[in-house]
Formats: structure tokens, C-alpha cells, sequence
């Protein structure tokens, strides 16, 4: 096995340090990354907690309930929320309804809390609803067609991606703290849907 | 067979022989700090202090909204005390308590927030946090067991009147969505906190320094307590 004479490693560390020091500053808190409309859709989505804590608690809940479930969602997610994008992309601009979000927080959240025992279909029609709904309100706000197309694809892929890696990675959890720890962030989830809940009664 | 300038490796100056005496001639200096981990940490330092500024800064008052959740309920001692005791409680309880009471904290608390931010009056808010430190640092001090539902309704009741605390006074004009998340993380990380410090109580030394902190707690209440009627 070759080894790295000791002498070097202050030499290596240098260089390291070096460039790091003249890095370019990131960019990557802008929605424009200026990579083209794929990565635009998919920073468009990572940039977007109300799109992504539903999608996360759907994904932790079909983890708890097994690789079945998991594997349910993320197929059925990802192509609803597709479908309801190009849908929005030929509707006019569409506002979300003051306590849509937080009632979709309250709701996945709580039946995240309560692990509970959705059946499979119940589980792929959420699915399916909360694609649809998520993604018609991306799709009505995207501007041009030809661009925002491969935006949703982009946007769309970062769904797949996110739930792929929540759903397997509780899938695999065994220790019961940490299935109990999955079940305190979906409590979490739902507390915060309470208080958007209330921000919106009081700013209606 | 490799070519080209061989490459023979050198002992370290300060390297040891197995006999225990050094290498090189002469008994070395040995420095504490010697060493390319010395001259590395020298070098970053340097780097270090001459670094520009950030560009990291996310834009548009986001992290505004999620920070200022964050920092709502760790601002105030009467909150921090109750959050933090209710983490020892469910320390000193164990399971399912240990888990069920910091559930239930955020979801009553967000509840009693919601009422807050819609204008639903609660007479006596501040009696209430003072006397939530009171209860739940005796609860700790005294190690009380009662049913698991009795003490999910304690701390659910006090949390009650923390939640629509912080709900009356939320700041204008902040993201409702990343205010929210902040704050409620804030909570659950104060309970995990609790809950950390609440871990000493498997040793017999650990369980009266608990019961001390709940004292503490209890205290610290009464002292509130005191301030809210005076």
C-alpha cells in the first residue's frame, strides 16, 4: 500500500487552504442558477419549504409503513406532480388558497405523529392529490411554456430524489427511537401547520 | 522496474528508536506543539484571517423569518425553563413519557399560539408560564410519577399559555412558513436539551442533581411569579 510521505501533507494542506481561500462565491440561494431550466426547477423546488415539507412527511410516512409503501409513493408522487405542472403551464396564474399549506402541514404531519395506519391506496391517493395540487401551482407560475417544461422535469426530478432518499432511509430504521424520532419531526410538521394556521387568520 | 530518483525515507528528526533514545545527534528540543499539524494550523490561520467576506447570506428575509422564530423561544428565561423541565420530566419518567411529553408540548403550544395570532384572549398568560416553571420543576424535584395521561395533560395545559404567548407578540411582517418552522424547532431542540441533560438519571449521583435543577426550575417560577403580580 503506497503512503504519503509525512513531508507532504503541510504541502497538500497549503494548496488545499489556498484555493479554498479564492473560491468563487456560491450562487446557489438563487433560483436563476444560470445552469438552464433544468437545474432552475429543481433549485426552484430545494428553495421551497412549502413544497418540500409535504413531500418529506409523505415520504417518512411511507417509509414507516414499509418498502412497499415507499416504492408506491415514489412513483405516484413524482408523475401526479408532473401532470399537475403541464396542466398549470396551460392554466392562467393561480394564488394558493391562504390555509391550503398549512392544512396540508396539519394533516401529513399529524398522521405522521400518530404513525398511522393508512392503507395503501389511502396512502397513493395522497399521493397523487398533493402531486397534483403542489404541482398545478408551480406550473401556473413558471412563465413560458418551452422553457418551464424542462423546468418541471428539473423540478420534478428533485421530488423523486427527495423522496427516494426520506422513504429508504426509514425504511431501514429498525432501533425504535428513531422510528420515535420520525414521529416527533412529523409532530413538528404539524405544529408548524397549526401556526401558519393561525398567521393566516390573523393576515386574512 | 521503476526509474528515476529513488525515494528513501528519511526518519523524522524526533522520531523514537524502539530502544526509547532519539534519532538525529544530540539530545533534540522536543516543542509541544512541533509537528506539520503545528504548521498546518499556522498556515490555515493565517489564510483564515485574511479570508473576504461571505457571500453566503441568503436573500429576501428568509433566514430573517426563520431566525427570528428560532430566537423567540430561547429569548425568554420563564420559557426556557419550563421547555428545559419538561425534558427533564420526561427524562426522569422514561418511555413512552420520555417521547410523548416533548410531542405534546410543541403541538399544544402551537396550538395556543394559533389562538394567539387569531386574537382569542387568555386571561392570565404570564401566571400561567410562571406557574408552569413551578409545577414541572417540582414534578422533577419531587421525581412525581402520575399516569402518563395526567402528565401529557400538565404539560399540555402549560403549554397552552406559552404558545399563545409567543403568539400575541410575533413580529409583523416576517415569513409565516419559515417563523413557524423556526420556532417550533427552537422548542423541540429545548426539550431535546432537557432531555439531554435528563440522561444523568441512571446514576445515583444524577438523579438528585435532577431533582436539584428541578428545584431550580421551581424557583426560577416563583421568581416569575413574584414578578407577574408585583
Amino acid at each position: 500500500m503506497s503512503r504519503v510521505p509525512q513531508s507532504r501533507v503541510p504541502l497538500y494542506a497549503f494548496v488545499f487552504f489556498a484555493l479554498a481561500m479564492f473560491a468563487l462565491p456560491v450562487e446557489a440561494h438563487l433560483n436563476s442558477t444560470g445552469m438552464g431550466p433544468f437545474y432552475d426547477g429543481l433549485m426552484h423546488f430545494l428553495m421551497s419549504p412549502e413544497d418540500i415539507i409535504p413531500v418529506l412527511a409523505l415520504a417518512l410516512l411511507a417509509g414507516l409503513r414499509g418498502a412497499n409503501y415507499g416504492r408506491r409513493t415514489l412513483f405516484v408522487l413524482p408523475t401526479a406532480w408532473l401532470l399537475g405542472a403541464l396542466a398549470g403551464l396551460t392554466a392562467a396564474a393561480a394564488n394558493p388558497h391562504p390555509f391550503a399549506a398549512s392544512a396540508w402541514f396539519l394533516l401529513l404531519g399529524g398522521l405522521l405523529a400518530a404513525d398511522a395506519k393508512l392503507s395503501l391506496r389511502l396512502t397513493t391517493a395522497l399521493a397523487a392529490l398533493l402531486g397534483l395540487y403542489h404541482g398545478y401551482l408551480n406550473g401556473t407560475g413558471m412563465g413560458l411554456f418551452e422553457t418551464a417544461a424542462v423546468a418541471v422535469v428539473g423540478l420534478v426530478f428533485a421530488v423523486f430524489v427527495l423522496i427516494a432518499l426520506a422513504a429508504a432511509l426509514v425504511v431501514r430504521l429498525q432501533a425504535h427511537w428513531a422510528r420515535i424520532a420520525v414521529r416527533v419531526a412529523g409532530s413538528w410538521i404539524a405544529a408548524s401547520g397549526l401556526l401558519m394556521l393561525g398567521w393566516a387568520v390573523r393576515t386574512r | 522496474m521503476r526509474t528515476g530518483i529513488s525515494r528513501q525515507w528519511v526518519p523524522h528528526p524526533f522520531a523514537k528508536r524502539k530502544d526509547g533514545s532519539e534519532e538525529g545527534v544530540g539530545a533534540p528540543i522536543r516543542l509541544p506543539l512541533a509537528g506539520w499539524v503545528f504548521r498546518v494550523v499556522c498556515v490555515a490561520t493565517v489564510l483564515f484571517l485574511c479570508s473576504p467576506s461571505a457571500f453566503a447570506h441568503p436573500q429576501k428575509g428568509e433566514a430573517v423569518g426563520f431566525l427570528t422564530g428560532f430566537r423567540h423561544p430561547i429569548s425568554g428565561l420563564d420559557h426556557v425553563l419550563a421547555m428545559i423541565a419538561v425534558g427533564l420530566w420526561g427524562a426522569q419518567l422514561g418511555s413512552p413519557a420520555i417521547w410523548l411529553l416533548p410531542v405534546a408540548f410543541p403541538m399544544v403550544m402551537a396550538f395556543g399560539g394559533m389562538l394567539g395570532l387569531m386574537g382569542v384572549p387568555l386571561p392570565g398568560v404570564e401566571y400561567g408560564i410562571a406557574l408552569s416553571a413551578i409545577m414541572l420543576g417540582a414534578a422533577v424535584m419531587f421525581e412525581m410519577r402520575p399516569p402518563l395521561g395526567i402528565a401529557a395533560a400538565l404539560v399540555g395545559f402549560f403549554a397552552i399559555f406559552h404558545g399563545h404567548a409567543h403568539g400575541t407578540e410575533l413580529p409583523p411582517g416576517q415569513s409565516a412558513l419559515l417563523y413557524s418552522i423556526g420556532f417550533v424547532i427552537a422548542t423541540g431542540t429545548l426539550h431535546a436539551v432537557g432531555i439531554g441533560i435528563g440522561t444523568v438519571h441512571r446514576w445515583a449521583w444524577g438523579k438528585m442533581a435532577l431533582r436539584v435543577a428541578g428545584a431550580m426550575v421551581a424557583f426560577g417560577g416563583a421568581f416569575f411569579l413574584w414578578k407577574a403580580i408585583v
